[in-house]
């Protein structure tokens, strides 16, 4: 499946009302480790298929939906499932690692 | 998951000296593979760079991923991983990551400096959580928020004149009331109304709830004097260290934890080679840690070529035997 772009206007539905593990990559332009994020994100989100749901969040487009998950480093990534935070992971996560994670999930 | 993939040169880090180094190595052909967890290092969190010659200005950001796509075009090998040992096998080196192993004829350590913890109670608990150490990267995450720089050097003056901007409140909390920054960099800090000082004070603790909440505070004049501040975030920015523990009984490394090396970037193990910030070189510097990589890329480039008893065609001025048969003069490449 491909990677998803989620907003503080679509997060309820995408994520919180989605079944099944979501993962959302919490990023910005202008931090450096979130480059380096972005295509492992876009890998796993490739890679999963339709077993899981794989997406990015602009913490600067969407404030909301990051203060509400407090973050406050970046790159976050939040693996949702069934509406439920399962894990936050702060820093640059590799591919395997998250695949891992969410193939547990699914 | 665990595969054997295997390189001439291995390179722990992706700073300034381990991508000059790559360039440098993937030039002369030999196989490259960088293992890191960030690109730039440091270099890429710094928002002004005006002293890398030739180069008039450049955000930190976009030196880095030039440097990497300079790399990438020779054809340099990524692996975003986190180097955990490196063991001698035969004559090849086992590099384990948290992912894979890797086999390397060499390897170049060049990770640079981490920013050193404050060691108080809370602060790893709430690392990420409102406790950090870079305020270029995560500031914009404090707007209009109150927040803490720890510190007195450049790095902790600069945060806080950059947080007061954005922030709603800045304390900057020192341990003495001299501050190791330049002068005019104080002056700057100290014309924002919204920066509060606290000299000779140190955090005692940092608390919250899934979330940094507050601080706890005491004077170092008087032991009893106790204070706690709300806030959403601790900055800190005490300086950097060589974080070199795993290295202990692989390289040699002075008091401070910086790899000894000699002046062509070679460590006490053979085979072994480092260059920039993480060794004991004085000046840590974007400029001098590019051309210690490239330094050791050459050496380590001399070395390849030596220990398969060949001599190395000489493009860097000086023309010497390596190897142990002088006889032999075989060309490595055009």
């Amino acid at each position: 499946m491909n990677e998803v772009i989620f907003t503080d206007a679509n997060f309820e539905a995408e994520v919180l009302q989605a079944s099944g593990p979501v993962l959302v990559d919490f990023y910005a332009d202008w931090c450096g480790p979130c480059k380096m994020q972005g295509p492992i994100v876009h890998e796993v989100a490739e890679s999963m298929g339709d077993k899981a749901k794989v997406g990015k969040l602009n913490v600067d487009e969407s404030q909301e939906t990051a203060q509400k998950f407090s973050v406050m480093s970046i790159p976050t990534l939040i693996i949702f499932k069934d509406g439920k935070v399962v894990e936050t992971m702060v820093g640059v996560q590799t591919k395997d690692s998250l695949i891992e994670k969410l193939t547990k999930l699914a | 998951m665990s595969e054997k993939k295997q390189y001439d040169l291995l390179i722990v880090g992706a700073g300034p000296a381990g991508l000059t180094a790559a360039i440098y190595a993937t030039r002369r052909k030999l196989k490259t593979l960088i293992v890191s967890m960030t690109i730039g290092g440091q270099m890429a969190q710094t928002n002004e760079i005006e002293n890398y010659p030739g180069i008039d200005f450049s955000d930190g950001l976009s030196l880095s991923d030039n440097m990497k796509k300079q790399a990438e075009k020779y054809g340099t090998e990524f692996a975003f991983e986190e180097v955990l040992n490196i063991r001698k096998k035969n004559d090849l080196f086992i590099v384990h990551t948290n992912n894979n192993d890797y086999e390397a004829k060499s390897v170049l350590l060049a990770f640079g400096l981490t920013p050193r913890k404050l060691g108080v109670t809370g602060e790893q608990e709430f690392s990420g959580r409102g406790v950090t150490y870079c305020a270029t990267c995560d500031g914009p995450l404090f707007k209009n928020k109150t927040v803490a720089v720890v510190g007195g050097g450049n790095s902790a003056i600069e945060a806080a004149e950059y947080l007061s901007k954005l922030a709603k409140k800045v304390y900057v909390i020192n341990r003495t009331d001299q501050f190791r920054a330049t002068p005019i960099l104080l002056d700057k800090a100290r014309g924002q109304k919204n920066i509060e000082f606290y000299c000779f004070t140190a955090i005692t603790e940092i608390k919250g709830d899934g979330v940094v909440k507050s601080i706890e505070i005491a004077s170092l004049q008087n032991e009893t004097k106790k204070e706690e501040i709300i806030l959403d975030g601790v900055f800190i920015e005490i300086g950097y260290q060589a974080k070199t523990e795993w290295l202990k009984g692989t390289v040699d490394l002075n008091k401070r934890g910086e790899i000894i090396t000699d002046r062509d970037c070679v460590t006490s193990t053979e085979g072994i080679f480092a260059a920039g910030d993480c060794t004991d070189t004085q000046y840590k510097q974007i400029v001098i840690s590019a051309g210690e990589g490239a330094k050791a890329a050459l050496q380590i480039y001399k070395y390849i070529v030596g220990r398969e008893g060949k001599v190395a065609i000489p493009d860097w001025g000086v023309c010497e035997l390596v190897g142990t048969d002088k006889t032999a003069n075989i060309k490595i490449e055009k």
